[in-house]
């Protein structure tokens, strides 16, 4: 068939990276924040499955921000809840 | 500006524009230090400036700057947005419909993007198109119904067949199945015949007329070609290339067609964008969609209001609406959710639950009566008495 879908290249999606240990620690120190308030993320989610994210996992964003240019976003990965 | 200033600028707490717009000013600049100081002091206190204080209430500010622009806006409208004859649900609704986070928009509709060598030549991107839009079987060729012989037959036309790229052993293989399949009508015998391109469908139960004409409906509206959601393609051409536009919306099977660019083409479903591309494209096609639904209006709200809108809708991981059963209504407060819709409902299932208030929100607090928690009612008095001798 066509040409295959790769997730991250598409306009929409911004860069995806999976945090290392010791940058989410500082990340949790410099906003004084727990794991569980950032924002959440599915582990099924195509960018994180595209990038080999895993729960528990920090991803960081960087995004093109309209007012900024340029933004760093952090989300946790989390299992899906079931329905 | 010498390379040791630029540093200077990268290593600022500032947004990454500013600093780039800061160094594209100063770039050909003979600066003394002092001066260079001096510009950045007060491009920082300026930076500092536009910034949102601490406990400002930003959400309200947000609903206010977005609800009244919403007053001025069309009810219904019927327009035919610019794009070639498909017909765009447009104002109030379709803003609505954003923050509703609906699985299916009213007017679902594709901006499909070619690659390179499909989107400068027309015939090409035509025969993308014929691979996108849906077909159905009459299309292809005259359906007759035999009443003496209780069959309904279908003779091909080979020369459509050719024009539209689609091989006849293929047709003669889709149609029955994807009656079957898609139609879920399965009562029939069928027989294709290669040389003469044609087709023939037998009922099971011959005794009936109704169910002869039943099954001729199927086979005259079964979809031989193309994605079944997608009921029409417009090919228009824009800024030197050809862009196909559709009614309807499949962004999983349309990336699947060749010759489409995937990394271009966009649908303005929502929810169908943070199901194939993830949650982060879905809160840009929510930003882009609210964005351009007001400014089509010739309403200008700050990007800011949608971005913090957008943001909430996505924070734990799905699109969520804002409402009964999204944001407002997982709210941890009782009292807060009960102010919001079906009052009665929360307090009586809290009263069963045996749910306590701990009273942190703003709403729960105006209820109650006591100080908010927001702009100088968050701020307690905190003394360190180092230097206080007792």
């Amino acid at each position: 068939m066509g040409t295959s879908l790769d997730v991250l290249k598409h306009e929409m999606v911004p860069d995806h990276q999976i945090m290392g240990e010791g940058e989410v620690a500082d990340l949790l120190a410099t906003y004084h924040i727990t794991l569980e308030q950032l924002p959440k993320i599915y582990h099924d989610d195509p960018a994180v499955k595209a990038i080999g994210g895993e729960v528990g996992n920090v991803i960081r964003i960087i995004r093109d921000s309209r007012t900024a240019g340029r933004a760093e976003a952090y989300r946790l990965v989390v299992k899906r809840p079931k329905k | 500006m010498n390379s040791d200033m630029e540093q200077r600028i990268d290593s600022l707490d500032l947004p990454y524009r500013t600093r780039e717009d800061l160094k594209e000013t100063l770039v050909d600049r003979d600066l003394t230090v002092e001066q260079f100081e001096q510009i950045l002091a007060m491009v920082f206190s300026e930076y500092q400036k536009s910034r949102i204080e601490p406990c400002e209430a930003v959400g309200v500010v947000a609903a206010q700057s977005i609800g009244e622009p919403g007053t001025q806006m069309t009810m219904r409208t019927f327009h035919y947005a610019g794009v070639a004859e498909i017909n765009v649900t447009l104002g109030l609704p379709r803003l609505i419909e954003i923050m509703d986070a609906r699985r299916e928009p009213s007017t679902p509709t594709m901006a499909v993007h070619l690659l390179d060598d499909w989107a400068f030549n027309r015939d090409r991107a035509r025969e993308v198109s014929w691979q996108i839009e849906a077909a159905p079987l009459h299309e292809f060729g005259d359906i007759t119904i035999d009443m003496e012989n209780m069959q309904v037959l279908v003779m091909l036309n080979k020369a459509v067949c050719d024009r539209r790229k689609i091989s006849v052993d293929e047709i003669l293989e889709t149609a029955p199945r994807k009656i079957r399949e898609k139609r879920h009508f399965r009562d029939f015998d069928v027989e294709g015949d290669l040389k003469k391109v044609s087709l023939t469908f037998t009922p099971k139960n011959r005794e009936s007329y109704q169910n002869l004409f039943q099954l001729a409906e199927h086979v005259r509206h079964v979809i031989v070609q193309g994605i079944d959601d997608i009921e029409r393609v417009v090919v228009r051409k824009e800024g030197g290339e050809y862009i196909l536009y559709t009614e309807g919306s499949n962004l999983k099977d349309v990336f699947e067609v060749e010759g489409v660019d995937t990394s271009r083409t966009r649908s303005n479903n929502i929810s169908e964008i943070a199901d194939v591309l993830g949650i982060e494209a879905g809160r840009n096609a929510i930003i882009q969609e609210a964005l351009s639904t007001l400014n089509e209006q010739g309403i200008g709200v700050d990007v800011r209001h949608i971005m913090l809108v957008a943001d909430m809708m996505c924070m734990e991981g799905e699109v969520k609406q804002i409402g009964r059963h999204g944001i407002a209504g997982e709210k941890e407060s009782v009292l807060s959710r009960a102010a919001f819709e079906v009052t009665v409902n929360h307090l009586l299932d809290a009263a069963i639950a045996n749910e306590v208030d701990e009273l942190n929100g703003v709403t729960e607090n105006v209820i109650v009566g006591q100080p908010i928690q927001l702009g100088t009612g968050d701020v307690k008095l905190i003394a360190k008495p180092i230097n206080l001798k007792i």
